[in-house]
Order: C-alpha cells, then structure tokens, then sequence
C-alpha cells in the first residue's frame, strides 16, 4: 500500500493519455457486461431447466404436431412420473414487435411439472374456475403493465377460431414469480380446453410435451424408451432433457457464445494494445526515473513489480468502471432490445469473470514494458 | 561503518572496460582509491576523463571490469544485485547534477521515497522527511512539487532525499554544475555543513574548481588515473 501513492501519481503524469486509455477499457468492459447478459438471455433456460425434465417433440420438427393420445401411452412408460403437453400459439399482442411466447396448457398438471412458477393460492383457484383464464410471468405483465382482472386480446396467426375470426381475448387472472432470477417469466400460459374447444382445426393433435422422470440419471435411458415407444410411427419422436431442448432452440439463432466470444476476443486484443502501448511509452518516458529508483536501492524486481502495478491499476480504473457501468445499465435501463430479451441481467459469474479480465488485461498489458524496466541497468538509464 | 584503519572506501587496481559494438573503451585502468571515514573528497578532471564511473563504482551502481571495490569493510563488487540494491538504500545518498526528482510528486513525497524501502511506518518516514528537508531548510516547501522550485531548492530537496536515511556515505555527481553561483554556494554551504557538522563522507565529482575548494582533498582524473595535481 506504501507504493500506491507513487504508482497512482505515475498514472497521473500524462492525464489526456491516461484518460483515454481508462475510457477505451471502460468501453470495452461494459461491451462485455452487455454482451453476458445477451448470452445468458438466450440461454436462460438452459440454467433453469430441470434435471429431472425431459421434451418430447416432432421427430421431424418441433413445428410438427404430436397426438394428444401420446400423453397416456408415454406415462406408462416405466420411469415416467407424469406427462403434460403444451402448444405453440403465436399470437400477436397489439402489434407484431410485441413478442412473446403463448401457450395452452392444462393447468393444473402445468403448475405440477413445472414447481419454479409461482402463482398465489387465488389466482390458481381463479385459473381453474376461468376458461378464458390465463397467466402472465412478472417480467411480461410488467412489460405491458397488466394487471389482473385485465382482458388480454390477442390476435392469432395460426389458429383461427370456430367462428372464423382471429381475436382471442384471455382474461388474466394471475401473474406468476419465478423461484430464481434466471425463470422465465415472460411468457403467456392459457387453458387448454378454451383452445381445444375454440380452434378450428387440430383437434386432438398438440405441440409437444414436458415428461418428469422419477430419477434423473436414468433421463438418457427413459428418453431413449420414449422414442421407441412411438417408433415407426406416423408420430415419431425425439426426446431430449430440457436443457438441451433450449440450447438448441437457442441455437436456431446462431452459435451465441461463439459469436460473443469472436467479438470479446476482438474487442480485448485490440485493448490489450492500447493499454500495452500507453504502458510501453509510459516506462520510455521515465528510463532515467527508473534508473534514480534502482540507484536509491529499488531492486530490479521491485521495479518491475510498481510498473505492473500500474499496469494493473489502469486496467482496474477503466475495468471497474466499465463492469460497474455495465451493471448499472443493464439493471436500471434494461433490455436494450424493447423486449426481445425478457431474462436479461448482469450474471454473477460473468462478473466474476469480468474482474478476472481485468486483472489478467493489467498484468499482460504491463508484462514487456515491466520486464523492459526491470532489465535497465541504472548505468544505461543516467547516461540517456 | 568505518574499517579499523579508518578507511571507508577502499578501491584497488580497478579496471572499467565499456564495450559498444565491437569498440572496447578503457575509462578506468588499475585505480586505487582510498577515502577516509569523514572526508570531504572532490574528484576533478575533463570530460570523460572517468569521473562520473569512478563515483557509480563506489556507489554500486555499476561494476568494475576487474579490481575491488570494499566500502565500510564490504566487498561491495561481489555482492548480488538484490544485495547491492540493498545496500544502496542503506548506506549510500546520492545528489545529481540534474537533481533528477520525480515530477509527478511533491517535494516530501520525493524525500520518501528512499524510505520506502525500509519498514518504517507512515507516521515514522513523515517524521524522518520533516528533518531531512528542516536541515536542508525546505519545510515551508514540502507540498510544492518540482516545476514549482527554483534549480537551487530542487537540488536541496535532492539533498534531503540522499540524506533521509541517514546513510554514511554521500555521492555528489556535479552537484552544483546546474545552479547559478549564488545556488551553488548555498548547495556546496549545505554539504560542507553535513560533512563537517554530520560527520558524513562525501564524495563530490565537480568541473567547477571554485566548488572543489570547499572539500578537503582534491584527486584529479584523467586518462584513468589518479593524481593531486592536474595533469597538464
């Protein structure tokens, strides 16, 4: 700590230089801030999906539908504790950039499989009694500032009803929490016996289905026994845990952290050279400063050892600004998006891995220029 | 830090070869040197006579080609560079002609900066630095940094800086070549007062024979030897 004052007065010496550079890291630490919280956004359910869950879909397609007769054959499959099944909705909500996902489930078997949503007594009570009931996550209803008792018209684009219209009008009756931060709740769940009832066509036939396993280490095996249930069939299936279901759902945009990670690594290289080259001429400048440390006693490594160090300062002003910043922004103003990306915070993790970052920037951006000042012999440095 | 026989500096048959490229260039040949506990020691010569090699030599700053070196009684050409850098701190304040502070910081926190190598506390090196730049006359001064001191109070506060730690051994590279006439005498006033008063050895390179007056032995050097008298 004796050092700070000497390590922090050298940051001081070219201020404009010692700005910019603080900025350019700055910049780039809140670019890694968004873009973590941009990953975990479309990965947010991969962390949240249970272990004990597996998905049922369309062998083909998961825009193909499966049998709604499935639900029996597949709970009688030793392993198997329960089956529910959900649908596809895709409605509009006032207008099309208004997305989010809506789908009819069976309520009470909906709320079984899935324990992470919670709904209060009431509203659940309310959900059953209600056929034209349904559920919003917090982070949606807040997104549209519903409330309940609200009718929610949606516009269908796939299922139009009995009467040949498209409007559909739900009337919410619950807004549901998720147990952690990272659930999912943004999303619209209505009952399906309304849809059954009130689509025109694809009676009988649903999107795909949640399964519970008894014990998740037989998950491969139990998946393995669906999909042979239904073997040559005109309905065949792929099963799959519930993680890996949203990472390749995740993946029908790309391959996110690769994309993130070609972009970080671009970004920090290029910040590595601006941090290393300010260090570089920051230690040219003062080679006869350095030789008068090294005269009065400093000793090679102890030279070494303070131009790290301020190497490692820089790095942390404009790192911990920029993560700090980044935070900020990211809790306070939200998705950049308008929507697109319901679960989107600053993971904890990434944190953690943003101030390692910086330390690590700090130590290789100083390491040639620390080394540089660590090998001038004090002889060489008076003479210049 | 003294040896029995009253010597402090001991240099024998010192050579120092510089090599650049594939030129090998003499500066010190065979030298003897000795410096009593005490003394006020002014090394004169011309330019590039070795002067300024002899006086990084007996500072450990460098090292001699062949020859030793025994300062207090330690073979100082044979210590490790860790060892030798902590020797530096501990026995050996050195005055530039240049002065050579660091801008970046006020005059008391340059004074520190010697004591930032040993384990005194905050409160303690305030305190050390408080007599160092009393005895050089600097109180009122130690908040100004550099650019804000005339040439002759930035060498004073260099003087405070080599005296911190109380060292035994005082090394003046032009010390005065810098300053205006008026400036040199207070410097010169100022390490005949730590010679004389301290008791401190001081060894004081100087072009200038006015300011080599004020020590009590001149040596003069050139062509890489030792002689009292100017060669001519």
């Amino acid at each position: 700590m004796k050092y700070l004052h000497l390590v922090w007065s050298n940051l001081k010496r070219k201020k404009i230089r010692t700005l910019l550079t603080v900025l350019s890291i700055l910049v780039a630490f809140v670019l890694f801030g968004y873009l973590a919280a941009i990953k975990r956004a479309f990965n947010q359910g991969i962390d949240v999906a249970g272990l004990d869950r597996l998905i049922v879909r369309h062998k083909v397609s998961i825009i193909q539908f499966l049998p709604e007769s499935y639900k029996g054959r597949m709970e009688k499959i030793r392993g198997v504790s329960s089956a529910v099944f959900a649908t596809w909705f895709g409605g509009i909500y006032q207008r099309p950039s208004n997305f989010f996902a809506q789908l009819p489930v069976v309520p009470e078997e909906f709320l079984d499989m899935f324990p992470e949503y919670l709904l209060s007594p009431e509203e659940k009570r309310s959900w059953l009694e209600t056929r034209s009931g349904a559920i919003a996550g917090r982070i949606l209803a807040d997104r549209f500032d519903w409330k309940v008792g609200d009718r929610i018209p949606i516009q269908a684009t796939i299922w139009t009803k009995k009467d040949g219209g498209n409007s559909w009008e739900f009337d919410l009756v619950g807004i549901y929490e998720g147990t952690e931060k990272g659930t999912d709740t943004s999303q619209f769940f209505f009952r399906h016996d309304f849809f059954h009832e009130t689509r025109a066509w694809g009676s009988g036939n649903v999107g795909w289905y949640y399964v519970r396993v008894d014990e998740p280490d037989r998950a491969v095996e139990i998946a393995r026994l669906i999909d042979e249930e239904f073997a040559n069939s005109p309905h065949e299936t792929k099963t799959e845990p519930e993680g890996a279901f949203v990472q390749g759902f995740a993946k029908q945009i790309g391959n996110i952290g690769a994309i993130m990670m070609a972009i970080l690594s671009a970004v920090f290289f290029t910040i590595l050279l601006v941090a290393g080259n300010t260090m570089a001429q920051s230690v040219r400048e003062r080679t006869e400063e350095l030789g008068v440390l090294k005269a009065m006693g400093f000793t090679h490594r102890g030279v070494l050892g303070l131009v790290l160090a301020e190497s490692c300062l820089l790095a942390m002003l404009g790192g911990f600004l920029g993560l700090s910043l980044a935070w900020f922004l990211i809790s306070w103003i939200g998705d950049p998006s308008g929507g697109a990306l319901p679960i989107f915070f600053f993971p904890t993790r990434d944190l953690v891995l943003g101030i390692v970052l910086v330390l690590l920037l700090g130590l290789v951006a100083g390491l040639l220029p620390a080394l540089q000042a660590q090998r001038l012999q004090i002889a060489d440095a008076m003479r210049r | 830090m003294s040896q029995e026989n009253g010597l402090l500096v001991d240099v024998r048959g010192v050579d120092k070869l510089f090599r650049r490229g594939s030129e090998e260039i003499h500066v010190l040949g065979g030298l003897d040197l000795e410096i009593p506990d005490g003394e006020f020691l002014a090394l004169m010569g011309p330019s590039g006579s070795g002067k300024s090699t002899l006086l990084n030599l007996i500072g450990g700053l460098d090292r001699p080609t062949e020859g030793s070196i025994d300062v207090g009684g330690q073979r100082i050409d044979r210590l490790s560079d860790r060892k030798l850098a902590a020797w530096r701190a501990r026995h050996v304040g050195l005055v530039f002609q240049f002065y050579n502070l660091l801008p970046v910081l006020t005059a008391e926190r340059n004074v520190e900066l010697p004591l930032l190598l040993t384990h005194l506390s905050a409160k303690e090196r305030g305190k050390h630095v408080e007599t160092a730049l009393s005895v050089v006359g600097l109180n009122d001064r130690n908040r100004h940094y550099p650019r804000q001191l005339s040439g002759g109070e930035q060498q004073r506060v260099g003087i405070a800086r080599a005296i911190v730690t109380d060292p035994t051994l005082l090394l003046c590279d032009e010390p005065t070549g810098d300053l205006d006439r008026k400036s040199g005498d207070e410097i010169l006033d100022l390490l005949q007062a730590l010679n004389q008063q301290q008791g401190k050895t001081v060894v004081m390179v100087t072009h200038d024979p006015h300011a080599a007056a004020r020590a009590g032995r001149i040596l003069y050097l050139d062509k890489g030897q030792l002689s009292t008298e100017p060669l001519e």
